[in-house]
């Protein structure tokens, strides 16, 4: 049977793996190599990296410790943060990524994901989406450029229209990263997974909120998502992922031994 | 003892890092090459592959890889797409487009696409497989390991299927002909489970 993933998500900036709250202030939490190979050895059954500020400051971002990661670990992983053509992408996956996630550029150029999906297949491609809750409005309206307070800004889309829009588009995967939760540590958003898993013909992928292993069974059980994914929780020592995994394994959720 | 030559052939359309990083590993010499002479002189051949089907079967031919690849005697591991292409036949063609192409028919099969009812596509992630029938592929390795699988496209159920896998319908995760394997799944993205498999097929006597 298919495990459901757990994946641990290692925010960088400047070669560093760094973590914020409601991504700011953000703490240095360890070298990029050195995670890698700890959350590989513990049993995470993926890897995601972000670079949280590439797509922010327009600069072209060094790349080069991607093919280090691709020398210790041996699990799959997928880079996120600054991917905004088809070349830029291509080099992370020479690198030895197994996945491209594209988020702000997608938004700026939606047939970015076309072209990615046409060029590496549409299992290389995966979307992230900053959701934010309007509590006014009462919708999930879709952030961009996230990684710099003063560039962020809220788009046209609703979150459901954007999921709706990227697979059309040739999305593989979807990481929907819920910005009201993040970092909070109280609980991914449920109620929005599961409005987004009604709409995902694709592996969906939870973020932001993941506090205790109740977090992820919910997350699992009654949103039905593929996988989790979190981060300060595993960088700050406070889940360890044997721990995780067997708790899971024993209320029933299919997880890789 | 020399360590055995492993050939990774270059069919220009793969990302073969991942799988030359994985055999490092091992004690094997690993070369990427689509040169004939290497690929004859080899002990081992790997067959990669990322993309489509039909665009892997055009650089094949253009490369003058075929003959080369059919008419091989040393164990070859087909991976993902690799694994595919050995098969007879395969429905995944250019976008829109439906047609069967003819693929390198040294393992008998036939690849389609996965789709029925609301089955959530690509196929990604870790899943168990069923050994079938025993093969030195598989020592230490019991039904039921994970391994690391991302496709939307499938070979069959067949007399060359060797161990399966269930995702919406039964589909073959390892198949074996004489010589020719191949694995559905990614060995060198597997965990400790691939490097194994990885070792069997470097170290096994055919």
């Amino acid at each position: 049977m298919l495990a459901k993933r757990i994946i641990p998500c290692l925010d960088v900036r400047d070669g560093v793996v760094v973590k914020g709250v409601q991504f700011r202030n953000h703490e240095i939490m360890g070298s990029i190599v050195d995670l890698a190979a700890r959350y590989s050895a513990e049993g995470a059954d993926e890897l995601v990296f972000y670079d949280i500020t590439a797509s922010s400051d327009e600069r072209v971002v060094d790349k080069s410790w991607v093919r280090k990661v691709a020398e210790v670990i041996d699990i799959p992983f997928c880079v996120a943060g600054g991917i905004r053509s088809v070349e830029d992408a291509r080099r992370i996956l020479e690198y030895g990524a197994d996945k491209v996630s594209v988020n702000s550029p997608a938004l700026a150029d939606p047939d970015l994901i076309s072209r990615l999906a046409d060029r590496f297949g549409v299992q290389c491609v995966v979307v992230g989406i900053d959701s934010y809750y309007d509590q006014e409005s009462g919708r999930y309206c879709v952030k961009q450029y996230t990684g710099v307070e003063s560039r962020t800004r809220v788009t046209r889309w609703s979150t459901p229209d954007w999921v709706e829009e990227v697979q059309k588009r040739g999305a593989g995967e979807i990481v929907l990263n819920m910005m009201n939760q993040d970092g909070m540590r109280k609980g991914y958003d449920l109620e929005q997974l599961r409005l987004i898993r009604s709409l995902a013909r694709v592996p969906l992928i939870a973020s932001g909120g993941a506090g205790a292993p109740e977090h992820f069974l919910e997350a699992f059980r009654d949103a039905d998502v593929d996988g989790a994914l979190a981060a300060s929780v595993f960088h700050k020592g406070i889940i360890a992922i044997p721990d995780l995994k067997n708790y899971l394994r024993n209320e029933g959720v299919p997880i890789r031994d | 003892m020399s360590k055995p030559k492993i050939a990774v052939i270059d069919t220009g359309c793969a990302n073969l890092s991942s799988v030359v990083v994985a055999l490092r590993k091992l004690d094997v010499d690993p070369v990427v090459t689509a040169s004939a002479d290497e690929i004859r002189a080899a002990d081992r051949l790997i067959l990669p592959g990322v993309g489509t089907a039909c665009a892997a079967m055009e650089k094949i031919r253009e490369r003058e890889l075929e003959e080369l690849i059919v008419n091989a005697r040393q164990p070859l591991l087909g991976i993902c797409l690799g694994m595919q292409l050995l098969c007879a036949s395969s429905s995944e063609s250019a976008l829109g487009e439906a047609r069967q192409i003819p693929c390198l028919n040294v393992v008998e099969g036939t690849v389609s696409h996965m789709a029925q009812g609301d089955l959530r596509l690509p196929h990604m992630g870790w899943d168990q497989i069923e050994i079938m029938r025993d093969h030195p592929l598989f020592a230490g390795i019991p039904s039921g390991t994970y391994f690391y699988f991302v496709h939307s496209y499938a070979m069959n159920i067949s007399p060359a299927t060797a161990a399966a896998c269930t995702y919406g319908s039964r589909f073959t995760a390892v198949a074996v002909q004489g010589n020719f394997m191949g694995t559905q799944f990614h060995p060198e993205k597997s965990g400790a489970a691939g490097a194994r498999l990885l070792k069997n097929f470097t170290e096994m006597q055919l």
